[in-house]
Parts: structure tokens; C-alpha cells; sequence
């Protein structure tokens, strides 16, 4: 690696410095509007969270001494930002974000110390991992044990326990692809019938499930995965093109023959009405922004609401004067609309601007991996991390429809802070073995 | 691979991006218009930690609308109080959270708020975010003078109508009054909100407080329209006020005879009068004849330039003020094809035309004004919290309406009304009144609205009206709004210099 005046990892710890400053000064913030002093509770919460990340800035000095200095921080960065918001928003919920939080940073530890030799050995268990992603995509469907929200079925229930198995199957079906179209690529890029056989197959399986479950934004989600790592494996165009076709005809039928669909794509076109229409929930007419759309309008208020420079951290509107709730679904699905209140323009831009920084630095790994399933597992995981915020942020932003995913690392979901968490160590893996060498 | 692994970082980045330019697009650009939205409760509960401009009347000393602090969940909130308990209520609206908002507290909420685009506006609220305190709105002066309005209101008390008076000169409105009206400190809460949806009727049907009646109000304008006709009628030439009719008591429309007022059986007829005289009385044949002679189409037009058929730009938020016109009733709309028109009925007011008592004020205003009608203006000027104007409205040309010979030929015509003709009861001792009565016909036999429409002094208008009572049982204009108009003239023509 040459002379350098900092190591990758004590560049790291610096970056990790100044974020436990940037929680500090946010809790603060926050603190300061709700009771108009500054208390230890509030710099407690900044110093729990340095402590933590600093646990997992040492596990990875340890197990991946040479990886990115930047991910870990920004990482951090996010779920900093997501955890004060949360607080904002609810103490409860923030202390529950803490906790997966703690897990997800030790699910993190496990995988980076477990795959620490060489985590190409996964590219062994690839069936494995296809097969897996499945059935964790098939629970919720399971009786008794998946439930529905929000008109989509997608979270699983053991016990006290609640999760949301697709954020663990969208990771192994990374990995599965990027091992098996590592295999197969010259194959492909023929594109023989049969060798894109099981290929078609874990694709159509997944779509089946999805579509059945209502679960639209995973659909394109993980549709959109596959079509890049298959481009990237293949460098065949024809293939995003000929997919993206087949999604946009999918997507013409499901309109048509999906209430579910429809009604999403109306209140994308038409949130607003000036004269009632019928209203499903109630079954009486009412102006569409009372009703379908009153999601994602309300949404669109707070965002309008904070302006250019926002109403300041802990100063948003969200509730009426007697504490009832304006925005549904505030601390996970519209957590960026809340930001966007508070932080305003030019705080939404900047926590953009960091996405945009890993998803670069994610990029910037798997181009400098030099085995073909590195390349593959990095690029697939950063672009996942990438349309995952599109599709969310797009939805909440009116650019695309509306569908319930969260916002990597900020949105309040035990299972999707986890799922991250084991995004951001297979990233670190494939950049420790680039840099190393 | 390292190809398509940068082009698909490119578009990954391209994809962020786009949420960067959308999220530009919603706080910067949509911004304004999102924040207008009625249903925006965010913007409705967040716009009560400002400290709400004050709405004072003319006299700059009478609140209309105020504020009451109150802290709660470790912040400090302004609700709105109406000292007066609902003078101009309808005017005024109310801001609350429950119903949003409505009259010039929805329609000048930027400057009330503080969100108005001035200079001065805007480095005094960055500097209260600065210091961390609470931001002011600006507050608003109106034009309504609280004496006249009082008196105007209580004139109107257990009847259905309304009253507008203006300065024919300025524009400026000193009395809007509607009647019934309501408290607006009783909206927020739903039992009151109900008490004032449910109050007894003071006419047929639902009496409506919430409703703006000067300015919402359709009626049909009776003769009080005679004066947009002869209008139409002077500036064509073809008349003038020596034109000799013959009226026998009727006039032939469709082969069918249309009576004078009066018994039908056996209408009032005049014989042989001039065209002053015909206006004087208020004399249907006559004005028949000539609708039918100018044509439909003649009469409309000068209708539109009193400004029918477009919404008087009072400050009142758009929804809340209505155009006057011939109203298609199964489109719910004013129409103006002069061809599904009867030019006979729509001469002397009746048709399907639909006015609001504000266009039949600034007909007033225009006739006394020289041929021009003024923009009509609540607000006089918008004051920042420490001093300072922020706005002062200035008098504006609306429409010009008639030539001016044409005006002074009116103005003598409607001073005859009241000296001699059908408005006798509006007369003041030494001032020259002018005015026109109306009588309209509603669907209830001889109930009728009444109308007066007026100004004074003649010979030098300092204000110009219009008074519309609802259902008056055989209530001619003359005998029940006429008088209610010389009251009012008098309250502010009496307290004119002063101000």
C-alpha cells in the first residue's frame, strides 16, 4: 500500500471521532428543543454509540485490518442520524432501535471474524444461500406465523420476536448470484436456454412470492438486482433491456389485474383530488387526500414543510397540539420526510450526499477486487444499497410510487439495521482482500 | 467487468441524484404552493408557534383578531381569539386547527404569518430564528370601519342579507356585512362548530352563517340591473335621457305579454314618459323594449365591464367570492352566450341573472366614480410587528365601465330615484343622495329580495353601496333596504372627514 501518514484503520477511527461529535451535537439538539437544557441523558446516547462503534472499529482492526476507512463511519453516520430522529419521534422506539442496533454491530463482529480467512468459502454453500433466501421469502406466507401490514404480508412472528425475513433473503440472494453467475458467465453470455434455466427459475420463484405477498417495492427491489449483476456478469445490455421490458410489461398487467397495484400507481398520478371519489377504507366517498393518498401526501407536506434550511432537529411539526399524529408510519417507512422537515434542504441533501459516498466507495471496492465473485458480491450489495434508498426515497419523493421498504441504516426495523449490518461486513471482507494484496 | 461495474456505479449515483433534484423540487420549488393546500395540517399545526399578526380595523385601534399564548409539551403556542366575537366575521374567517381557515385569515395567512416573500419580512423572521424567538407576523389593517360595520350588522339582525359599502374613489370597502353571522371563537370546538351550523334560521332554508353573502351570494338583481342597461343604453347613443317612450303597462317578449310590477291583473302604466322617468320608476316595459332593441349581447357587455363575469380581486380567498352573471342552474356556472338569453327580462334584472351584493356595489361606485370602478380593497395596509409598512394598498382602475357623460347622466338619473322616484326613503337632509331600488322576484310569490344600491353625496361620492334583504315578505327595495342604506351613509358620511 506505499507509505501513507495514516493507516486505513486509524483513518477510520478519526472519521469515527467526528462522527460520535455529530451524534452528540444531534441528541443535543434535539434535547435542547424538547426541554431547553442540554442533560447527560442526552450525551449518554452519544456516548453509548461511540462506544459501540468503536467495539466494531476494533473488531475490524483485527479481522480486516486493510478494508475501506470510510464505510464503518458512514455507517455509523446514518444510523446516528436515524436513531436521534427516531428519538425525536418516540423514546420507546429509539431504545428498541439501540438494541438491534447492538445486534446488528455483533451479527457484524460474527461475520467479519467468522469469514475473516477467506469468505469465498460461501461461494461453496451458493445453493445453500439461493434455496434459503426462498424459504425465509416463503415464512411470512406460513400460517400462524406471518402477519400483515400495511395490505402486505411480509413479517414473521415467533414468540416476542418479530422480523422481516426478506432483508436476510435479499442478502443471500446476493451472494447466491454472485457465486453462480461467477460460474457461469461465459455460459450466459451466450444465452443458452438452459443455462439460464435455474437463474429463471429463483427470479420467477421470487417474483411469485413477492406479487403474492403485496410486497411491490421488493419486487422491484430485488429485480433490479438480479438485472445488474447479470449485466455486470455478462456485459450483455440486451439483457437490462430486455428485462426491464418484461418488468414495465409485468408491471402494465399488474396495474390491470392488481387492486393493489392499481391503486398504488393511482395515488402516484393523482394524489390530489378536488371532488371525492370512492374511498376503499371507508366505503364512502371522500377527496383522495383524505384517504388513499393521505400517506403520502402528509408526507409530501412535511418535506415542504422544512423549506431550505428546515425548522431546525427536534423543531419539525408532527404531531397536532394535542400530541396526534400527522404523518402514519413516521419512523420507518416516511423517516426521510421527517428528516427532510427537520434538516431541511440542505440537511436532506447532505444525508443523500453520504448514500451517494458509500454507494461510491462501495463501487470503488468491487472495481478494485480482482476475482470475479468479489466483484460480483460487491457490486451486488452496493447496488442493492442504492435502490433500496431509490426506491424508498423516490417513493416518499413522488418521483416513482409509493412502496413500504426502509431506508438502509436510518428507518427504525430491527431487521433491516441487521441485514445492513451484514451488507456493510461483506463489503469490508471484499475490500480487505483488494487492499491487501 | 470493471466496464459495466462503472457504468452501473454511474447509475447508481444517477439514481441518488434524482432524489437530491426531487427533493429541491418539493422544499424549494412546490414549497409555496404546498403550503396553500387546505389539507396541509402540518403547515396549519406548525404556523401556531408563530406569534399570528394582528388584524385591526380601520380605526387601528379596534382587534378583530388576536392571539392567546398558551404553553404546552414544553412549547409555546398562539391560538386565535375574536375580541369582538364576530364583527365582519365573515370577513375576518377565523385560523384554527381543527377546520382550517377561512376569510382573510386564509387568504392573507403569508403576511400573517410571516411567510410573505418582502425583504423586510424576511431578515426579520430569519433574525427571531437567529435569537431563537418566536416569530411575528405581520399585522393587517383593514379598511372596515367598525362603527358602520356594527351598525350595518345590526341593521341586518334576524334577517338574511347582506350590506357593501366603499369608497367609490379608492376602492376602499368600510362596510361588508352579512347576515346571519358568528362567533368565530366557537369554531374550533365541535359543539360549537355545531351551534353555529344549527342556529335558527332567520330565512328559508339554511341560513348559512359561514357563508359570505356580499360576496358569495347570487341574488337576482331586480331593477337595481336597469342602471348596467342604461348604461348600455346611454353609451350606445341611441338613447338619451329625453327619449320619449310609451309604456302601456306591458311589453311583448315571444308573443307573450311581461307586466310591469305590481298586481299583474292589473300592473301599474305609465303612458307616455322620457327615459329618466322610465328609470325613476323603475318601469319594466320600457326597459324591456330597449333589451329587446340593444340586443342581449349589448347588455352583457357592459355588464362585463362593471365586471361581471369575473371575480371582484378582493383580498377574500377565491372560493370564498363568486362572479356575477346569467347562471346556468344544472351547470352550476355563469354563461355568457347572449343567444340562450331573454334580452327583455335581463334589461330590467330578471333572466337568469345572478349578481353578488359587491358587483352591485361597484356598479354604484362606478357610476359615482366617474364611469370607473375601482379594485376593491379590505386590507388598507400590512404593518411589520415593530413598526414599519410592509404593504400600503393603493387605488387601482378595475374596469372602466362607461364613458364619463355617460356616468353624469346616470348619476343625475339616480339622484331622481331618490328625490322622486322609488327611493325616497334613502333620503338624508342636505346631502344628495343618489340610488336605485331593486325588487326581485323569488320563487316564493310576492316575497321578495330587496335591494338599494347607492352613493352620496352626489356631487362628490365619498361612499357608494349595495343592500340586499333576503325574503322581505312584500318587501319592496324602496321601503325595507333603502332605509338600512341611509343609515349607513349617514354613520360614515358623518365621521368621512375625520378620517
Amino acid at each position: 500500500m506505499g507509505a501513507r501518514a495514516l493507516s486505513n484503520r486509524n483513518r477510520e477511527l478519526v472519521y469515527l471521532a467526528v462522527v460520535g461529535v455529530l451524534t452528540g451535537l444531534g441528541f443535543a439538539s434535539v434535547y435542547i428543543a424538547r426541554q431547553s437544557v442540554v442533560s447527560w441523558g442526552s450525551l449518554s446516547y452519544a456516548l453509548f454509540f461511540l462506544a459501540l462503534y468503536l467495539a466494531a472499529h476494533l473488531v475490524a482492526r483485527l479481522t480486516v485490518p486493510d478494508a475501506d476507512p470510510y464505510l464503518l463511519p458512514m455507517a455509523g453516520l446514518l444510523t446516528a442520524v436515524g436513531v436521534t430522529e427516531i428519538y425525536r419521534l418516540g423514546n420507546a422506539d429509539a431504545f428498541k432501535q439501540g438494541l438491534w442496533i447492538v445486534i446488528g454491530v455483533g451479527l457484524f463482529a460474527l461475520a467479519l471474524y467468522g469469514l475473516r480467512r477467506d469468505y469465498r468459502r460461501l461461494e461453496d454453500v451458493k445453493y445453500v444461500a439461493g434455496v434459503t433466501a426462498i424459504l425465509l421469502l416463503f415464512l411470512p406466507r406460513v400460517p400462524g406465523l406471518g402477519t400483515t401490514v400495511n395490505g402486505a404480508r411480509l413479517w414473521v412472528h415467533l414468540g416476542p420476536l418479530q422480523f422481516q425475513p426478506g432483508e436476510f433473503s435479499k442478502i443471500l440472494l446476493i451472494v447466491f448470484l454472485a457465486a453462480y453467475l461467477r460460474e457461469k458467465r461465459e455460459v450466459l453470455a451466450q444465452a443458452r436456454p438452459k443455462d439460464l434455466g435455474p437463474l429463471l427459475v429463483i427470479w420467477g420463484a421470487c417474483m411469485l412470492v413477492l406479487v403474492s405477498s403485496n410486497d411491490l417495492g421488493s419486487g422491484l427491489l430485488y429485480f433490479g438486482i438480479f438485472l445488474a449483476m447479470l449485466y455486470v456478469a455478462t456485459a450483455r445490455l440486451s439483457f437490462v433491456l430486455v428485462g426491464l421490458g418484461l418488468f414495465l410489461a409485468g408491471g402494465v398487467v399488474a396495474y390491470q389485474k392488481i387492486p393493489h397495484v392499481h391503486e398504488r400507481v393511482t395515488i402516484w398520478l393523482h394524489p390530489w383530488t378536488s371532488h371525492k371519489v370512492f374511498c376503499p377504507q371507508t366505503g364512502a366517498p371522500a377527496l383522495r387526500q383524505d384517504c388513499q393518498s393521505y400517506q403520502l401526501v402528509k408526507s409530501l407536506y412535511s418535506i415542504g414543510n422544512g423549506g431550505f434550511g428546515g425548522a431546525g432537529l427536534g423543531k419539525g411539526t408532527f404531531t397536532t397540539t394535542d400530541g396526534h399524529q400527522l404523518i402514519p408510519y413516521v419512523n420507518s417507512d416516511f423517516i426521510y420526510s421527517a428528516l427532510a422537515q427537520e434538516l431541511g434542504l440542505v440537511g436532506a441533501a447532505a444525508l443523500l450526499l453520504v448514500f451517494m459516498l458509500f454507494v461510491a466507495r462501495g463501487m470503488k471496492i468491487a472495481l478494485r477486487a480482482d476475482d470475479g465473485f468479489s466483484k460480483l458480491l460487491a457490486a451486488g450489495l452496493t447496488f442493492g444499497f442504492a435502490l433500496q434508498t431509490f426506491i424508498i426515497v423516490g417513493g416518499v419523493l413522488r418521483l416513482i410510487p409509493l412502496t413500504g421498504i426502509t431506508l438502509p441504516f436510518v428507518s427504525y426495523g430491527g431487521s433491516s439495521v441487521v441485514a445492513n449490518f451484514l451488507l456493510l461486513a461483506g463489503l469490508l471482507l471484499v475490500s480487505d482482500r483488494a487492499n491487501a494484496q | 467487468m470493471n466496464v459495466q461495474i462503472s457504468r452501473l456505479a454511474i447509475a447508481s449515483l444517477l439514481l441518488l441524484a434524482a432524489l437530491i433534484v426531487a427533493t429541491t423540487y418539493w422544499q424549494a420549488w412546490a414549497a409555496g404552493s404546498l403550503a396553500a393546500k387546505q389539507d396541509n395540517a402540518i403547515q396549519r399545526v406548525a404556523q401556531f408557534r408563530i406569534k399570528r399578526g394582528l388584524i385591526y380595523a380601520a380605526d387601528g385601534k379596534t382587534v378583530l383578531a388576536a392571539n392567546v399564548r398558551r404553553k404546552g409539551a414544553g412549547q409555546v403556542l398562539y391560538f386565535r381569539r375574536y375580541p369582538t366575537h364576530g364583527l365582519a366575521s365573515q370577513v375576518v374567517g377565523y385560523s384554527t386547527q381543527g377546520r382550517s381557515r377561512a376569510g382573510l385569515e386564509r387568504s392573507e395567512n403569508a403576511y400573517l404569518t410571516a411567510s410573505n416573500a418582502n425583504l423586510g419580512t424576511i431578515f426579520d423572521k430569519l433574525g427571531d430564528k437567529l435569537k431563537g424567538a418566536t416569530v411575528q407576523g405581520n399585522d393587517l389593517v383593514l379598511n372596515i370601519r367598525p362603527g358602520a360595520q356594527w351598525l350595518a350588522e345590526k341593521a341586518l339582525r334576524g334577517k338574511c342579507g347582506a350590506a357593501v359599502v366603499l369608497n367609490p374613489k379608492t376602492g376602499a370597502i368600510e362596510v361588508m356585512a352579512s347576515s346571519p353571522g358568528y362567533d368565530p371563537n366557537k369554531i374550533e370546538s365541535s359543539s360549537g362548530y355545531a351551534s353555529i351550523l344549527h342556529s335558527p334560521s332567520a330565512c328559508p332554508g339554511s341560513s348559512s352563517p359561514l357563508f359570505n353573502r356580499a360576496t358569495q351570494g347570487l341574488y337576482p338583481p331586480g331593477s337595481t340591473f336597469k342602471t348596467v342597461t342604461a348604461a348600455a343604453a346611454l353609451d350606445s347613443g341611441v338613447y338619451t335621457p329625453t327619449s320619449r317612450f310609451f309604456d302601456p303597462g306591458y311589453c311583448v317578449e315571444y308573443g307573450q305579454k311581461v307586466s310591469n310590477a305590481g298586481n299583474p291583473e292589473a300592473p301599474e302604466r305609465f303612458g307616455n314618459v322620457d327615459f329618466l322617468q322610465a328609470y325613476q320608476h323603475s318601469i319594466n316595459a320600457v326597459f324591456c323594449d330597449i333589451g329587446k332593441k340593444l340586443g342581449a349581447g349589448r347588455v352583457i357587455d357592459k355588464a362585463k365591464e362593471f365586471g361581471f363575469y369575473a371575480k371582484p380581486p378582493v383580498e377574500l380567498p377565491s372560493a370564498e367570492v363568486e362572479a356575477s352573471g346569467e347562471f346556468d342552474f344544472r351547470k352550476h356556472a355563469v354563461f355568457d352566450n347572449p343567444a340562450l338569453m331573454d334580452p327583455g327580462r335581463l334589461a330590467f334584472g330578471q333572466d337568469k341573472l345572478l349578481v353578488t351584493p359587491l358587483q352591485m356595489a361597484l356598479v354604484a361606485a362606478g357610476v359615482a366614480n366617474g364611469g370607473k370602478v375601482m379594485e376593491p380593497h379590505l386590507v388598507k395596509k400590512v404593518v411589520r410587528p415593530g413598526g414599519g409598512t410592509v404593504v400600503r394598498v393603493k387605488p387601482h382602475v378595475w374596469k372602466k365601465a362607461m364613458k364619463p357623460e355617460t356616468a353624469a347622466t346616470l348619476n343625475q338619473m339616480m339622484q331622481a330615484v331618490v328625490t322622486g322616484g322609488t327611493g325616497t326613503a334613502a333620503q338624508i337632509p342636505g346631502v344628495k343622495v343618489a340610488g336605485k331600488t331593486g325588487t326581485a322576484e323569488t320563487s316564493v310569490n310576492r316575497v321578495y329580495d330587496a335591494w338599494f344600491i347607492f352613493f352620496a353625496p352626489a356631487d362628490d361620492p365619498q361612499v357608494a353601496g349595495a343592500v340586499v334583504v333576503e325574503h322581505s315578505p312584500n318587501g319592496f327595495g324602496g321601503a325595507v333596504a333603502a332605509p338600512i342604506a341611509k343609515e349607513l351613509m349617514q354613520a360614515l358620511l358623518a365621521t368621512a372627514s375625520k378620517q
